[in-house]
């Protein structure tokens, strides 16, 4: 007997292959019937009750101000731009407040494991005590305490030359504007661009040869001494743009708000006591026989922890990293409670003067979404990259 | 078994929603009582009192609509709403009127499906400011940071008011009105911009209410109204005409103490108005002592004032515009005939 004849004949709706794919089919069928029947719903029933729609509203002049951007804008502009205003803030604060966090949570996830006891309960407390205080509350805290602690701004605290402090905020000096900065910024990326594939370069000699090649000084050295280089070139200009109390605020510098301080604060006071926890079970989900194996070949200790411990402990604290980072993206719109003007709030505005909610809040799930997923996918990409690569 | 719920509850979805077809007047007397959308945190127009009972302006013109269907003001049940949360829960018929000092604008009308009635408090945009600032004029706010209490027509009216006169400002704008109060009395901004009414409450919860004073300038007209839905003219029609029949039983000397007295009144317009002579009611598709019930329970437009807003409450606000047009103000009634 051929094979085929000892299998009698199914018939497709009994074949379990087939009918999972019919089930499929169903039931992307009848999802995508009830999203039709909702959006349809809502269309007509808008158009019933003459609610507009569509995104024609985003060109009309947005006619509000917004009290901190990035770029230029003014109530003249249009929607588009008010909400883009709103993107950028958004961004500014998630990407300074991620950097900070990386940096605190590791500093502190680390002190957690110390073998001073002194050392490792302050880190202990602050781990516990910041992940149990909701966030908000957090928010009101600082930004209560900027504007309660710093006096007006005639009486505008004066610590150090062209810095104010004061209930408006920082007021800081920036070097004056001057062509060089440009080239200087380019040098920068050149530099890092070198430093970088003298790294690579390093890391295969050190492969192939096993010679080692300090690669610290030469790194810092191309990426901070180009543009020095460049400014040098220059004429070395030190025209500084100082702020100045000019009618009711300062003039001039640069301005960074309370509403930022407080909302960068509040986020990365509160992230990083959770990016602490991940990178503490990160290191100690590495075996201690690893460190053990380490020493007993001969290994510096600064070597330990970067060659063996920190590449195993990465794989751990990645995954729950990432998450932490989309949370303190997302928790960036509770700007609105003080007054920091993020997306959430600018579409707010929009929302509230066009009536337009159903597009306003599709553009802020579009916008969340956007940020979660590139957020998500170069994480993901930098996981499989630093995964133990099995020989 | 799965799919088949489903498809059940589809069908079901599809049968709901052809049934909610009919009126809103018929919707109200089906649930027994008027769903209304109210401020919930606005001193003098929508707050809960010490013993949890909503007080305030909007609230008794809720009330007064409550007597005009039910021929009982208590009939109504209230929903605090945000600024953002208004217009939308009125859309989808989570409310059946707003009164929640919403101001008229042709874009709501227009973009929103929205229609506004006779309003009900005429308002306009100003400045509260410390006293210590020393200025006597909004002209003089260039360069100001202002704090802005959230809601259209504020944010917009304080940047064309800043526009028109060549000015720079920096805003800033928090949803919580405690918290931006907050921040206003510590000095995180120059000055703070709102409704005058609202300044008003604004100030009298301020530490020192006497180290802060208004600004002489309107920037803005605010005719704030209860709001409808489009395309139910008959329930429009009941709302209008219950805030006219407050202005008009005003207008014609009704209070709540003397309403008995003036059925025995000879006035042909009294005797229409409080339903002796039926008619008006019935033209409304209400009873014949719509208004009767209105003034009998909640006052007239007056006593509403009075008794909300006016000088000898916290907020001790003048009649000003919101007088009846016979004393200079801009409360008017058309005929009731």
């Amino acid at each position: 007997m051929t094979p085929s004849e000892s299998e009698p004949k199914v018939p497709f709706w009994l074949d379990p292959g087939k009918r999972a794919i019919g089930f499929q089919i169903i039931t992307c069928l009848m999802v995508g019937l009830l999203a039709w029947y909702l959006v349809n719903n809502t269309l007509v029933n808008m158009e019933k009750q003459s609610i507009a729609s569509g995104f024609g509203f985003l060109e009309r002049e947005a006619a509000f101000e917004i009290g901190e951007s990035l770029i230029e804008y003014s109530a003249s502009d249009s929607y588009a731009k008010a909400l883009f205003v709103g993107v950028l803030n958004t961004l500014k604060v998630s990407f300074i407040g991620i950097i900070l966090c990386l940096i605190i949570g590791l500093f502190i996830g680390v002190a957690r494991l110390s073998t001073n006891w002194l050392v490792k309960k302050l880190a202990m407390i602050y781990i516990e005590v910041m992940q149990n205080i909701p966030v908000l509350l957090q928010l009101f805290f600082w930004y209560a305490l900027f504007y309660e602690m710093f006096p007006s701004p005639r009486q505008a605290l004066n610590p150090m030359a062209g810095l104010f402090l004061c209930n408006r905020g920082v007021a800081l000096a920036v070097p004056a504007s001057h062509p060089a900065y440009f080239q200087m910024f380019v040098a920068l990326i050149i530099g890092l661009a070198l430093g970088f594939g003298l790294k690579r370069w390093v890391k295969k000699r050190k492969f192939t040869t096993g010679r080692d090649f300090p690669v610290l000084w030469p790194f810092l050295g191309l990426s901070l001494g180009l543009p020095l280089l460049v400014w040098v070139l220059h004429g070395a200009p030190m025209q500084m743009d100082v702020p100045e109390l000019k009618g009711f605020n300062f003039q001039g510098g640069i301005m960074l708000s309370p509403e930022f301080f407080a909302l960068l604060l509040g986020l990365v006071i509160y992230t990083s006591a959770f990016v602490a926890e991940a990178v503490r079970a990160g290191i100690q989900a590495v075996s201690r026989g690893q460190t053990e194996a380490a020493m007993s070949i001969g290994l510096k200790k600064k070597h330990i922890l970067n060659l063996v411990i920190l590449p195993q402990a990465l794989r751990v604290i990645i995954p729950p990293l990432t998450s932490q980072m989309l949370n303190l993206t997302k928790n960036s719109s509770l700007a609105i409670a003080i007054g920091y003007p993020d997306f959430v709030s600018v579409a707010n505005t929009t929302i509230n003067q066009t009536g337009q909610s159903i597009e306003g809040v599709a553009m802020i799930m579009a916008c969340y979404l956007v940020f979660s997923v590139s957020t998500s996918i170069f994480m993901n990409w930098y996981n499989k990259k630093s995964k133990l690569v099995e020989r | 078994m799965k799919p088949l719920k489903m498809v059940v509850a589809c069908i079901s979805i599809l049968a709901m929603s052809a049934m909610a077809m009919a009126g809103t007047l018929d919707d109200v007397k089906a649930k027994g009582y008027v769903d209304v959308g109210i401020n919930g945190s606005l001193f003098g127009f929508g707050m809960p009192d010490e013993k949890g009972e909503m007080k305030g302006l909007d609230v008794d013109t809720a009330k007064a609509i409550a007597a005009a269907v039910f021929g009982d003001a208590s009939k109504v049940k209230f929903t605090a709403l945000t600024a953002v949360q208004r217009l939308p829960a009125l859309q989808s018929k989570e409310i059946d009127v707003l009164c929640r000092n919403t101001t008229q604008t042709l874009s709501r009308e227009t973009q929103s499906g929205l229609n506004f009635v006779q309003p009900n408090y005429y308002d306009g945009q100003g400045f509260l400011v410390p006293k210590a600032l020393g200025i006597k004029s909004a002209k003089e706010l260039d360069g100001a940071t202002v704090c802005v209490l959230p809601g259209t027509t504020t944010e917009m009216n304080a940047a064309d008011f800043f526009r028109a006169n060549g000015m720079k400002w920096s805003p800033v704008v928090i949803e919580n009105t405690a918290e931006l109060n907050k921040a206003f009395f510590a000095g995180r901004c120059d000055a703070l911009t709102s409704d005058m009414s609202q300044l008003a409450g604004n100030r009298s919860v301020a530490p020192n209410p006497e180290d802060y004073m208004l600004l002489p300038e309107v920037i803005s007209k605010e005719p704030l109204a209860p709001v409808v839905r489009h395309g139910d003219d008959q329930w429009f029609d009941i709302v209008n005409w219950t805030m006219m029949a407050l202005i008009e039983a005003e207008e014609l000397g009704i209070t709540s103490q003397n309403v008995d007295d003036m059925l025995k009144s000879e006035n042909p317009g009294i005797k229409r108005f409080l339903g002796v002579t039926p008619g008006m009611g019935q033209m409304l598709g209400l009873d014949n002592e719509w208004a009767y019930n209105i003034v009998k329970q909640v006052g007239n437009y007056g006593e509403i004032f009075e008794r909300n807003v006016g000088p000898d409450t916290p907020l001790g606000i003048p009649r000003g515009l919101n007088a009846l047009w016979t004393d200079g103000g801009q409360m008017y009634a058309s005929p009731i005939r």
